[in-house]
């Protein structure tokens, strides 16, 4: 028995980039295990919502778009680092990067899948989602979001499969070798598809609010034949996504007990994130302050019209209307910590400005359709609460377990961190 | 109903309007006796579920909605507002609806022959986008498949197909109606007579309150409602005219009449000195 786990683990490591130490594979298999039973966890309730329906959901008709939709337009906001890093390093020339690019793409990789699976689920009638794409209303901008978004997957696949190819024992078929090789040589044309896809895709997902003008929350006006906050998504993606990249990265890193990106590469894209953050924060607040004073006074409501008479997860606390307050701040407090080299050399700090970017766009994203759907329109209407379902839980909570599997298989197995072996010599 | 009313956006581009249905409902007249939310139901194969008292999740076409003006005895009002669908011509009467517009499988068409907001079944794929741009909540989703009792089945309308589950739906002005009597006139060589075309809530409404007709047609009671400017008109008295949200563009085709100020009020923030007459949204159960 003993011999036969010991050939296991020998034929196992073979899989192993060269030169670098691995946790035991016992290890392996049950932090697999515990996240698989979490997966399939998921995968029952997302079953439970293909064969029964949504009414396996809480979700109402005051409440059409919930936690899966803010779910989705979170793991696509936060994925945003994979396009933007893949912009800097490819079209802009940031060189550095490349020591953080992989990563990038696998988080981005898995963002983007786990929102194609939400939208599955989300759907009523999920074997006629193609009709987005058969029956397509060019005026609707969640047609953009599923082209683009169904476009910019299959960038990201062709950017991870010269990865897995990358992997010791399929890199030694010269036909895998050479094609990653040669996936390598144009993979700045794909980076510059993939950051014109997402421009727009990230972009539509805020129009997708911005658009609504039944709805004053959420409607904004118009700049050019987009409303303002389609703008606000892209610059938040690119500016949250890579504080959720240093995130992840500093988290693997706590976890396999490793330093993986050197710091300059870290303080690098830190720098661009928060210089990205402290923009976005200015053109938020100048939106916020134009919705708020400008435009609801001509559709004959008030800023206070939407943090009053309300449940305490909107209405104001103490008087200040504290999702808003929350959401600036969040973008603000990391945008001053990372624009400051001493803040971005710090690591608690730097630990902390990344959070709080990478919350900047979840909460955002919370803001722009959770209370979007809450807040009443007609004036004798009433705010309906909504919290839940366990199935809609474990299903958001599915693309988590399906981030930590995948993450965990392919730094085990393929070269993921450039600099892993320099940083952590056998 | 769906592609056979809906003539798409070209038609809108640089071509007269033909019909344009609507509603006017005398809010002074409605007793809240839910008449009309039983007869839409009827009229249009609307399920029920066992248990109705989750109204965040009930299917209701027509909706009754019960305003107070939040006053103590003696000056206690309260004032019952039917809700069907409001047919939006959205800006200039574009037909740029807040759903239209946003369905990504136009699955939701604005057809300018009649002024009617479709929805075609077959073709939605359950995403509610456009449930969250409707402002009035006049967008249902259906969350569980159609029950009807077994003896229940034999009443259904043959002309309104059964909604399956996973799909929005919404009233769409008994738009087989419409599609009956314009056979009939088209068989016959003449134009639709008014009273060939009504909606079941209007005939099921026991004190007259709905009156439905093109508000395009000068012969037709609506046209007269909407556009008489003399206050002395025998429906109006006094009254004017006023639609729910028009600050927001959505250019509805179901117009309120009330004499009662705080009423109308209701009917548009801009209009409100205040808070919100009152909130609590009976779904027709008072």
């Amino acid at each position: 028995m003993e011999a036969a786990y010991q050939k296991i683990v020998r034929l196992e490591s073979q899989l192993h980039p060269e030169g670098v130490q691995r946790a035991p594979l016992w290890q392996f298999v049950l932090w697999l295990g515990f996240f698989g039973a979490v997966l399939l966890w998921g995968v029952y309730a997302m079953f439970l919502c293909w064969f029964k329906g949504l009414n396996q959901t809480n979700m109402n008709d005051y409440y059409g778009f919930a936690l899966w939709i803010w779910a989705d337009l979170g793991v696509i906001a936060v994925g945003g680092g994979a396009f933007f890093t893949g912009l800097l390093r490819y079209v802009i020339g940031k060189d550095p990067l490349k020591y953080i690019i992989n990563y990038a793409v696998l988080i981005g990789f898995i963002c983007y899948s786990s929102a194609l699976l939400i939208l599955a689920i989300d759907i009523g009638q999920p074997l006629r989602g193609w009709f987005i794409f058969w029956h397509a209303n060019v005026h609707s901008m969640l047609t953009e979001v599923a082209f683009c978004l169904s476009c910019y997957f299959g960038v990201l696949c062709i950017e991870y499969i010269p990865l897995v190819l990358e992997n010791r024992k399929l890199d030694e078929i010269p036909f895998f070798h050479h094609t990653a090789h040669n996936f390598h040589e144009v993979m700045a044309i794909f980076a510059a598809t993939g950051a014109f896809l997402s421009f727009f895709h990230q972009g539509s997902l805020g129009g997708v609010a911005g658009v609504l003008f039944g709805r004053p929350f959420a409607y904004r006006p118009e700049f050019y034949i987009w409303p303002t906050t389609f703008f606000l998504f892209t610059w938040s993606a690119a500016a949250c996504g890579p504080c959720f990249t240093i995130l992840v990265t500093k988290i693997t890193e706590a976890i396999t007990r490793k330093k993986l990106v050197k710091d300059n590469v870290v303080e690098l894209l830190a720098k661009i994130a928060g210089w990205m953050l402290l923009t976005y924060s200015i053109a938020k607040i100048a939106d916020t302050l134009y919705w708020g004073f400008v435009m609801l006074p001509k559709h004959g409501l008030q800023i206070t019209d939407f943090y009053t008479n309300a449940s305490l997860i909107y209405t104001k606390l103490g008087g200040v209307p504290w999702i808003l307050l929350i959401e600036i701040l969040c973008s603000v407090i990391p945008a001053l910590i990372l624009v400051s080299k001493k803040g971005r050399q710090s690591k608690p700090a730097l630990v902390v400005a990344v959070l709080l970017g990478s919350m900047c766009a979840l909460i955002n994203r919370w803001v722009m359709v959770l209370q979007v759907m809450a807040a009443p329109i007609m004036t004798f209407d009433q705010f309906a609460l909504y919290f839940p379902s366990w199935q809609e839980l474990a299903t958001t909570i599915l693309p988590v377990a399906y981030g930590v599997i995948l993450i965990s298989l392919s730094h085990r197995y393929l070269p993921v961190f450039p600099q892993e072996r320099e940083l952590n010599p056998v | 109903m769906g592609e056979t009313q809906g003539h798409g956006h070209q038609e809108g581009h640089g071509h007269a309007q033909g019909s344009k249905y609507g509603m006017v409902i005398d809010l002074d007249k409605c007793t809240g006796c839910g008449a009309c939310m039983v007869a839409c139901m009827a009229e249009n194969n609307v399920p029920t579920k066992p248990d109705e008292t989750n109204k965040l999740d009930t299917i209701t076409w027509m909706r009754v909605f019960k305003l107070s003006n939040g006053k103590a005895f003696p000056e206690a009002e309260t004032c019952y507002l039917p809700r069907p669908c409001m047919h939006c011509g959205g800006k200039h009467d574009a037909g740029h609806s807040p759903c239209v517009s946003v369905c990504p499988a136009t699955a939701t068409d604005y057809s300018y022959k009649t002024g009617i907001v479709s929805q075609i079944y077959t073709r939605c794929f359950g995403c509610r986008y456009c449930m969250g741009a409707c402002p009035y909540k006049a967008r249902y989703f259906n969350w569980w498949d159609p029950k009807f009792p077994a003896d229940m089945k034999e009443y259904l309308s043959p002309d309104v197909s059964v909604r399956m589950r996973g799909i929005v739906e919404k009233c769409s002005f008994c738009f087989h109606r419409y599609q009956r009597a314009m056979d009939r006139a088209f068989y016959e060589g003449r134009e639709l007579e008014e009273h060939e075309y009504q909606t079941a809530c209007t005939q099921a409404c026991p004190a007259g309150a709905i009156t439905f007709g093109d508000l395009n047609n000068e012969r037709h009671m609506v046209h007269k409602v909407v556009n008489d400017k003399h206050e002395g008109h025998a429906v109006l008295q006094g009254r004017k005219p006023f639609r729910l949200l028009e600050e927001l563009d959505t250019n509805p085709k179901v117009y309120y009449l009330s004499a009662r100020d705080w009423v109308v009020k209701a009917g548009n923030a801009s209009l409100r000195e205040t808070k919100p007459a009152t909130k609590k949204p009976s779904g027709g159960h008072h």
